[in-house]
C-alpha cells in the first residue's frame, strides 16, 4: 500500500469556533492508482491534500506513505519527504515568476543537492515529457495558463515521485485546455504513475479509475471503476 | 548550491535595482569613508616615517617652555643658551653633538624680489645634528664662525622665490637689514604637512647674535645628538636634570623648556592620526549601523514580498536551512555590493582629496583595508540578515502558499 491513512482529523480553531476541516478520514491509495477527490466548496478536500503532501501535519490521525509514518516526522524529514516522494500540482500553478520554465523544474533537484549538469538533463525530460521541449527558457509570463501547468507538471515529475498531488489543476484553465493536462495526466498514470487529484467537475473526475468524495471533513463514498474514458 | 544562492540574490538586487541601492546606501558611505580616510592617513604615515627616517631617532630637540597661562612661569625670564648647551654637553651621558639654533622671521631681498623666511643662527655641527647638508657650495668654517663672517646657506624655495641667477654662490643676499654673500644651498628636503621644508636661510650663530644682540641669543632652540638610540632616554633625563639645576626649579615646579624626542613626535603624530582614524571610525558605525538597519528593513520587506516564492519552495522540498542560507546570502550580497561601490567611491574620494590640499602625499589604499571593508560589509549583512532571513526559514508551507 503507497498510501494508508487512518481516523484523520484535521481541527481549526478560529476563536472559540471549532472547524473540523477533517473528522475522521481513512483512505488507502495503491501504487498505480488514478484517484478523484470530488465534495463541495469547504468539505475538506485541500486539506486533505495537503496532509497528503506533507505540506501541513494532521491534529491526530495515522498517515502512512510508503512504508513510513509520516505523523511525528520533524520540519527537515517532511522536507526530505515533499522532495523526494511527492510531486504537487496547485489551481494557482505556483511557478516562481522571475525564472524560466526550466529553472523552476530545476527547483525541486536543487533541493535534492544534485549537480547542476544533472539538474539540467533531468529538467528538460520533465519539460520534453509534458510538450514544452521548445519553451524550456520562457519565463511564466510569456507562457499560456495551459503551459503554466505543464511548467508545474514537469516540476512535479521530475524527482520521479512516488505519488502526483493535484489540487483542482484545472481549476483556472478552460475547458479545452483543462482536457489536454488532463490527457496529459491519463498518460502519465498510464506509464505508472500514482495520482490523487482534484476537481469539482464530473468529467475531469471521469478521468480517474477511482472517486472518493468528501463531505463535511468525511469520506461518503469511495468508487472504483469510473466511468473512463477514451484513453488510448 | 551557494552559488545558486548568489545568482538568486544577484537576480533580486537587479530586479529592484533603485531600491537595492538605496538600501546600500548607508553601507557605500560608511565604507567609502573608512577607505578615503585610510588611504590619505596611509599616505601621510608613509611621507611621515620617510621623511623622519631622515632627521634619525638619535635626534634630540630642547625648546624654552613658554606658557602665560601657568603661573610657574608667569613673569619669569625664560631663557636657554649656549651656555646652557654647553653645559648640557658636559654633565649629561649619552651626546654626542650639540647644535644651539638662533630663530627668527626675517624678510630676504635680492634686486626687486623679497621673501619672507625663516632666518635660522647655527652653530658647526648643525649638519651631523639635523642630518641635512649641503648641496652645492661649502658650509661656513670656523674661521667664519668665529668672526661672525656674514655668509649665508640657503634653502632651495629662498632660490625659487628670489630668482637667484646661476651661478647662486657668491651672490649677495639682503636678510633682514644685513647683506650675507651666499657661500652653499642646502639638499632638497620637499613638502610635509603641506608645509616647505626649504624655506630658509642658515647663518653662522656667531653673526646672528653680533646682529640682533646677545639678548636675541637668550631663548635658543638647542638640537643634540644622542650617540646612539638606547641613550637617547637617559640622555633626556640627564638634560632635564642639567636644566633645573641650572634655572633653579624648585621641586615640585614644572620645566621652564620641552625636550622634544623623535620618537615622541613620532607618536604625537601617531596619536593625532589615531584620533582622526577613531572620529571617522565612529562616524563609519553609525553609516554602518544605519545601513544595517536598512538591509533588515529591505529584506523583511523582501521576505513579506516573496512569501509564497517561499512556500513554492518549501513545497518542492526545501528545509528550513535552505531557505535561512537563501535570504542570508542575499543579505550579505546586498553589503559587499555596497561595500564594492564604498571602496571604489572612496578611493577616488582618498585620491581627490590628497589631489585637493596642496603639498598633500598621495593617498594609498593598503589591502588590509580592503579586507577590513568587506569583512565589514559582510558582517553587517550577516547580522542584520540573520533576522529575516530566520523569519523565511521559520514561516509555515502551508501559510506561506496561501499568502495573497
Ligand atoms: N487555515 C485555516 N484556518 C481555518 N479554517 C480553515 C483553514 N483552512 C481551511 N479551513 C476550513 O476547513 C474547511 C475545509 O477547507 P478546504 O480548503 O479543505 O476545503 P475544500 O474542500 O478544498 O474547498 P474548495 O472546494 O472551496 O477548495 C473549510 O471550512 C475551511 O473554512
Ligand atoms: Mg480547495
Amino acid at each position: 500500500m503507497l498510501i494508508s491513512i487512518t481516523d484523520l482529523r484535521k481541527t481549526y480553531r478560529m476563536g472559540s469556533v471549532e472547524v473540523r476541516a477533517l473528522d475522521g478520514v481513512d483512505l488507502e491509495v495503491e501504487a498505480g492508482d488514478y484517484l478523484a477527490v470530488m465534495g463541495p466548496s469547504g468539505s475538506g478536500k485541500s486539506t486533505l491534500m495537503n496532509l497528503i503532501g506533507c505540506l501541513d501535519t494532521p491534529t491526530s490521525g495515522e498517515y502512512v506513505l510508503n512504508g513510513q509514518a509520516v505523523s511525528g516526522l520533524d520540519d527537515g524529514e517532511l522536507a526530505h519527504i515533499r522532495n523526494r516522494e511527492i510531486g504537487f500540482v496547485f489551481q494557482t500553478f505556483n511557478l516562481l515568476s522571475r525564472a524560466t520554465a526550466l529553472a523552476n523544474v530545476e527547483l525541486p533537484l536543487i533541493y535534492a543537492r544534485l549537480p547542476a549538469s544533472k539538474r539540467r538533463r533531468l529538467a528538460l525530460d520533465a519539460l520534453e515529457r509534458v510538450g514544452l521541449g521548445d519553451r524550456v527558457h520562457h519565463q511564466p509570463n510569456e507562457l499560456s495558463g495551459g503551459q503554466r501547468q505543464r511548467v508545474a507538471v514537469a516540476r512535479a515529475l521530475v524527482n520521479r515521485p512516488s505519488i502526483l498531488l493535484a489540487d483542482e489543476p484545472t481549476g483556472n484553465l478552460d475547458s479545452r485546455t483543462s482536457e489536454e493536462i488532463m490527457a496529459l495526466f491519463d498518460d502519465l498514470n498510464a506509464s505508472g504513475n500514482t495520482i490523487v487529484l482534484v476537481t469539482h467537475e464530473e468529467d475531469i473526475a471521469a478521468h480517474a479509475d477511482r472517486t472518493v468524495r468528501l463531505l463535511d471533513g468525511r469520506v461518503v463514498s469511495d468508487q472504483r471503476g469510473g466511468a473512463r474514458r477514451g484513453r488510448s | 548550491m551557494i552559488w545558486d544562492n548568489f545568482r538568486i540574490a544577484l537576480q533580486a538586487i537587479r530586479a529592484n535595482k533603485l531600491r537595492s541601492l538605496l538600501t546600500m546606501l548607508g553601507i557605500i558611505i560608511g565604507v567609502a569613508a573608512v577607505i578615503a580616510v585610510v588611504s590619505i592617513v596611509q599616505g601621510l604615515d608613509h611621507v611621515i616615517a620617510t621623511q623622519f627616517e631622515g632627521v634619525g631617532v638619535t635626534y634630540i630637540m630642547v625648546l624654552p617652555r613658554q606658557d602665560l597661562q601657568d603661573p610657574d612661569l608667569a613673569g619669569r625670564e625664560v631663557t636657554l643658551t649656549y651656555d646652557d648647551g654647553l653645559a648640557i654637553m658636559e654633565q649629561a651621558a649619552g651626546l654626542e653633538l650639540f647644535n644651539p639654533v638662533f630663530y627668527r622671521g626675517e624678510q630676504t631681498r635680492s634686486g626687486d624680489r623679497r621673501h619672507p623666511t625663516m632666518l635660522l643662527g647655527i652653530g658647526p655641527s648643525h649638519q651631523e645634528v639635523s642630518n641635512h647638508w649641503v648641496d652645492r657650495g661649502r658650509f661656513f668654517s670656523d674661521l667664519e664662525l668665529h668672526r661672525a663672517a656674514r655668509v649665508a646657506l640657503v634653502g632651495r624655495k629662498v632660490v625659487e622665490e628670489l630668482e637667484l641667477d646661476e651661478p647662486v654662490l657668491g651672490t649677495d643676499l639682503i636678510v633682514g637689514a644685513s647683506s650675507f654673500t651666499i657661500i652653499g644651498i642646502m639638499e632638497y628636503k620637499g613638502e610635509m604637512f603641506g608645509q616647505n621644508q626649504d624655506d630658509f636661510v642658515l647663518i653662522p650663530i656667531t653673526t646672528a647674535r653680533d646682529i640682533y644682540g646677545v639678548d636675541a641669543v637668550k631663548q635658543l632652540r638647542l638640537d643634540f645628538k644622542a650617540s646612539s638610540a638606547e641613550s637617547v632616554d637617559l640622555a633626556k633625563d640627564q638634560i632635564k636634570e642639567v636644566l633645573r639645576r641650572r634655572h633653579r626649579i624648585a621641586e615640585g615646579t614644572k620645566d621652564d623648556f620641552q625636550v622634544l624626542l623623535q620618537e615622541e613626535l613620532l607618536e604625537r603624530i601617531g596619536a593625532i592620526l589615531g584620533t582622526v582614524t577613531s572620529v571617522v571610525g565612529g562616524v563609519v558605525s553609525i553609516a554602518l549601523l544605519v545601513g544595517g538597519i536598512g538591509i533588515m528593513n529591505i529584506m523583511l520587506v523582501s521576505v513579506t514580498e516573496r512569501t509564497r516564492e517561499i512556500g513554492v519552495r518549501k513545497a518542492v522540498g526545501a528545509r528550513k536551512g535552505d531557505i535561512l542560507v537563501q535570504f542570508l546570502t542575499e543579505a550579505v550580497t546586498i553589503s559587499l555590493v555596497g561595500g564594492l561601490i564604498g571602496i571604489v567611491g572612496g578611493w577616488g574620494l582618498g585620491i581627490l582629496g590628497a589631489k585637493a590640499i596642496p603639498g598633500f602625499p598621495p593617498a594609498h589604499v593598503p589591502l588590509w583595508a580592503i579586507g577590513l571593508a568587506f569583512g565589514f560589509a559582510a558582517m553587517v549583512g550577516v547580522f542584520f540578515g540573520t533576522y529575516p532571513a530566520a523569519k523565511a526559514a521559520g514561516l509555515d508551507p502551508i501559510e506561506a502558499l496561501r499568502y495573497e
